[in-house]
């Protein structure tokens, strides 16, 4: 009798202990997603910014036509990627074109002081720490999630639910990575 | 984090409870003092009551009124709003309104009861000294606070000593108009009994805001470090809050209309009144704020 309640103690201790490591892994994946569209709608904003930057420099520097093309292709190649890795990669070009786009502007004093400039300049500072923010939001999740994910006991409860390791989101970081202005390559 | 959201929503309880028994205690002194009864006691319960809820609820509107902040748009502060609401992504909170305070001290302050329903204020004087990076660290820092809920007990504290302070001041001056009558009362025979009791609601009534400034004291310290190293988690760049603060302590001597004992507290760094005050022995030890120089040190050691 005794035995047969100690048995039905442990059941109800591992069922009640799956149902809390399952609930833990179901808002951590919450949470990536949720990290994961923060990007999306960061990057979109930088999306949007792009065509008035490259409209406001072209007013001052038409003859930078190769960059302009350079960047927008980019831009293009970002909004039709599908998997984290290839985004990330787009985006990287992207970062590194605007950072060119911004070295030419450098010497372009009128360009430089216009009002105009100087808010989309304010405005791509902002989305670009933003980008870095919800990225590091992301990945701080998807290390917790993936921590989760292998780690006893919980990975066995992953494995019967089908919870899978995320990837990370790795760009380079656009605020405070050393400024490379790269001119050898289009 | 986790322990630290728990023990500010126990400490908020528990301020509550101590603002009602305190204010019952008051009532009651004075209703002994006045010898009107339980009427006043009945009343400091009803009135800590509503204060309480009052500060719950409205307690970030009346600390923003107080200090004279007025909400920015986008348009009006770009840099400003791009920082919080990057921090606001960072944090994984929604983005908490922005306010300014027309002062020309540097600082800041968050207020509001969880994080849906949070505010950041900062001075202009902050706007105007700090670099991007600088105003990143402060803001991280203020972020921290309404992550850890710091924010709800320092806004229930400010407005609960506010009002604790307001009336017991009151009452202290009342009793001070009133004292030349209360003595030809007891010349008619009050009695000794009446003189103790006199004595008792005296002391009773000048504890009140010593009380206050202790309880402030006991919040303050440790969790502004605390703040301090989130906010480095935050925008893991250290040194961004560390320059902010050597401004600040810089500019520690620029006084601040707005501050008083009650909001002290939540700022940034210990908001001085009078051009060039320093700090005597008593205030130093009722300071709601850890020395800024420990603050920078701590960051720099990171």
């Amino acid at each position: 009798m005794t035995a047969l309640w100690i048995a039905l103690g442990v059941v109800a201790l591992v069922v009640l202990s799956g149902i809390y490591l399952f609930n833990r892994l179901v808002s951590l994946r919450n949470r990536v997603d949720n990290g994961w569209s923060q990007i999306d709608v960061q990057l979109r904003r930088r999306y949007d910014l792009i065509p008035n930057l490259v409209e406001t420099v072209k007013g001052y520097a038409a003859h930078e036509r190769e960059l302009f093309e350079h960047v927008a292709e980019a831009r293009a190649r970002a909004i039709g990627a599908s998997t984290v890795g290839d985004q990330a990669q787009a985006e990287n070009q992207i970062t590194a074109g605007l950072r060119r786009l911004m070295a030419v502007a450098e010497n372009y004093p009128e360009l430089k002081a216009s009002q105009n400039f100087l808010a989309l300049q304010e405005e791509l500072t902002g989305t670009e720490s933003r980008i870095a923010y919800a990225r590091q939001f992301y990945n701080d999740q998807v290390m917790l999630l993936n921590t989760r994910i292998q780690a006893v006991p919980s990975n066995v409860v992953a494995k019967v639910f089908g919870f899978t390791p995320r990837e990370f989101f790795d760009i380079e970081d656009p605020v405070r990575g050393p400024v490379r202005v790269d001119l050898t390559h289009p | 984090m986790y322990e630290q959201i728990a023990s500010n929503r126990r400490r908020s309880v528990v301020l509550v409870l101590g603002a009602i028994l305190l204010l019952g205690a008051v009532g009651y002194a004075i209703g002994l003092l006045t010898q009107q009864g339980p009427a006043w006691l009945i009343f400091g319960l009803a009135l800590a009551v509503a204060m309480s809820a009052g500060s719950y609820f409205y307690g970030d509107r009346i600390v923003l009124a107080s200090t004279r902040a007025r909400e920015v748009t986008p348009a009006q502060e770009p840099r400003l709003h791009n920082i919080v609401e990057g921090l606001a992504i960072a944090a994984g909170i929604p983005k908490p309104r922005v306010y300014v305070v027309p002062e020309q001290a540097p600082n800041a302050y968050a207020t509001g009861r969880d994080p849906e329903h949070s505010s950041i204020a900062v001075t202009q004087g902050l706007l105007d000294a700090m670099n991007r990076v600088e105003l990143e660290g402060v803001v991280a820092h203020e972020m921290s606070h309404i992550l850890d809920r710091d924010m709800l007990v320092g806004t229930i504290v400010a407005t609960l000593i506010g009002a604790v302070v307001l009336i017991s001041e009151f009452f202290m001056r009342a009793m001070w108009w009133g004292g030349v009558g209360g003595r030809r009362g007891n010349d008619q025979g009050g009695g000794p009994a009446a003189a103790i009791l006199f004595a008792v609601g005296f002391v009773l009534i000048i504890l009140a805001p010593i009380f206050g400034q202790i309880v402030r004291f006991a919040m303050s310290r440790q969790r502004e470090y605390l703040a301090d190293a989130q906010g480095a988690m935050l925008t893991r760049y250290p040194p961004g809050l560390a320059a902010a603060l050597k401004k600040i302590a810089a500019a520690s001597s620029i006084p601040m209309r707005s501050a008083n004992n009650a909001t002290a507290h939540l700022w940034l760094n210990q908001p001085s009144r009078v051009q060039g005050e320093r700090m005597g022995p008593l205030e130093r030890l009722f300071s709601t704020h850890p020395p800024i120089e420990d603050r920078i040190r701590r960051l720099e050691e990171m």
